[in-house]
């Protein structure tokens, strides 16, 4: 059992646990992201590489990239919404 | 219960714990995206605690190298094709409740569940 | 600590350094000036006083459906501003213990478990004894997880695979938008619905320049992965996932016009159907073959070599296909309803 085995262990329940507790919506989604990828390593640790590229394309790539556009379909992405529209 | 055990199951402690910090952050968030991501983690935390089943320390990833076909050469490969079907799964259930969490806020125009619970009770009357 | 964020009075930190500084008396105050603010739901108050007046000077039935109304008005200002704060009390206290109580619960389980890494593990039995030494020859396959989720498993993944275009079709039904021929839509929209790259520059020369030369790199190792399924980790999944990044990439940085060129509705709907029906059909040998016995004539080909393991690849290029089109409709349904 590596030390590093165990710090990655622990930063899954760090990362779960800050998903709750901030406030803005953005952070918890790049958070989201963040524990997909300690994941994905730690798939590489239990010694299953089909897993870790499955969940590193998938889970850290796809979910938040569908995640990010729901955000911005519903407008909780404070930005420069108010911009002219420029010409093409 | 005796804590060196839990230690050396450290992987599907820390499963466990994932889960119930999933189960409540389904629980106790108001908003429904984190809702989502409380869903997500749940499920990433039963794949985690199914995928450390098949560990057997001192063995390589179940690919075949220079021909040796031994069993003691390789490790269980069969909670890893479970997994496999269950990441999938998993992505296309969140691509559904994220659409119709966009038709919830195109038609209450809230990500509130107890508003919206409120709302479509106040329009059923 | 910085004292420069805008709402440092609200933080409980700063809550503590008051208590600790000036006792007790400081948050009462605050607390009393919290209950005595109005409550924020104002306009129920209006439709209760509407109600009201309706309930006044109007016929029996009507009267009756407006007393009706105004219980309920009743009953949702007394949720919204009082009942709401001793419920979600005692349902913040109730969710937090029924987790506790659940992770105790499980770790208790958990002691049970064989311990991790013990090769006399009861989840090491006959199946996978045969998966990994007859595998090779039976399959022909190097990647043992892909040999058995695509040859010994294969009913599994397509019932997969069929999850997955079930979900397209699902968000299809939720977000797609009727348009006309010439392409606007059917009905009257709010502008920001239909296509949301209308305040976004169009012609973005950093997105375009990487677009340009990481897409055909995106696509090259995607069909790279998806081909070498059965010889490295990898297979149909995540060569289809990355596939689709490489079309989103591509969607993103040129826009919706130039990537119809290439990539319709119609492309989407042929190659899903064809892929589907071509892995659906080319294992239904096995259904005959394997009841009765007989040694299906399938080439296995030398192990290593990139046409080998029978089907296996042929499957892996139907998988990655469905896949990588599921991920893409799912990308552009959410941008803009449709393609």
């Amino acid at each position: 059992m590596s030390f590093v085995n165990v710090f990655l262990l622990g930063m899954l329940i760090v990362c779960a646990l800050a998903v709750s507790l901030t406030r803005n919506l953005l952070t918890s989604l790049i958070v989201y992201m963040a524990y997909s990828l300690i994941m994905a390593v730690i798939w590489m640790f239990l010694e299953s590489p089909d897993l870790a590229i499955t969940e590193a394309a998938v889970g850290a790539g796809i979910t938040s990239i569908l995640f990010f556009v729901t955000l911005k379909k519903i407008h909780a992405i404070k930005g420069d919404s108010e911009r002219e529209p420029t010409q093409k | 219960m005796p804590w060196s055990l839990l230690y050396e199951n450290l992987e599907q402690t820390v499963a466990v714990i994932l889960f119930g910090i999933g189960f409540s952050i389904l629980l106790l968030q108001r908003n429904l995206i984190r809702k989502i991501i409380g869903l997500n983690i749940m499920d990433t935390a039963v794949y985690l605690f199914l995928a450390s089943m098949g560990y057997i320390s001192g063995r390589k990833a179940p690919i075949v190298v220079d021909g040796v076909t031994e069993v003691t050469a390789y490790i269980n490969p069969i909670p890893a094709g479970l997994v496999l079907t269950g990441i999938v799964v998993s992505v296309s259930f969140t691509a559904i409740m994220l659409a119709l969490t966009v038709r919830l806020y195109r038609r209450y125009h809230t990500l509130d569940i107890d508003e919206i619970a409120m709302l479509a009770r106040g329009e059923d009357a | 600590m910085s004292r420069r964020r805008s709402d440092w009075e609200q933080r409980p930190q700063a809550r503590i350094r008051k208590w600790y500084k000036e006792g007790f008396l400081a948050l009462d105050e605050e607390i009393i000036d919290h209950l005595t603010q109005e409550p924020r739901h104002t306009h129920l108050q209006e439709e209760l006083i509407e109600a009201q007046q309706q309930a006044e000077s109007s016929r029996q039935h009507d009267r009756a459906l407006a007393l009706e109304r105004m219980d309920q008005h009743n009953m949702l200002i007394w949720a919204r501003t009082r009942g709401r704060k001793a419920i979600s009390r005692f349902h913040v206290v109730l969710a937090l213990a029924l987790g506790l109580l659940m992770i105790i619960f499980l770790l208790d389980t958990v002691a049970y478990m064989p311990r991790f890494g013990d090769p006399n593990a009861p989840g090491a039995n006959e199946v996978s004894r045969r998966y990994i030494e007859q595998g090779l020859t039976e399959t022909g396959a190097t990647n043992i997880v892909a040999g058995m989720i695509l040859d010994y498993r294969a009913f599994d993944t397509l019932g997969e695979a069929t999850v997955l275009f079930i979900a397209a079709s699902a968000v299809l039904i939720l977000l797609r938008i009727d348009r006309n021929k010439d392409g606007s839509p059917v009905q009257e929209l709010i502008a920001a619905e239909s296509d949301d790259q209308h305040y976004e520059p169009r012609n973005d020369r950093i997105l375009q320049g990487s677009a340009m030369v990481l897409s055909p790199i995106i696509f090259l190792y995607g069909i790279y992965i998806i081909l070498n399924g059965h010889l490295s980790p990898g297979g149909g999944f995540s060569g289809g996932a990355i596939i689709s990044a490489g079309l989103i990439l591509y969607l993103d940085a040129f826009g919706f016009e130039k990537a119809g060129r290439f990539f319709t509705y119609k492309t989407f709907m042929w190659v899903s159907f064809f892929a589907l029906s071509f892995y659906a059909l080319a294992k239904a040998y096995s259904f005959y073959c394997g009841a009765n016995g007989i040694p299906s004539g399938i080439p296995l080909g030398t192990p290593g070599a990139i046409l080998s393991g029978g089907l296996i690849m042929p499957l892996n290029i139907a998988v990655g296909m469905v896949v990588a089109c599921t991920m893409y409709i799912f990308y552009a349904l959410f941008r803009k309803g449709g393609l």
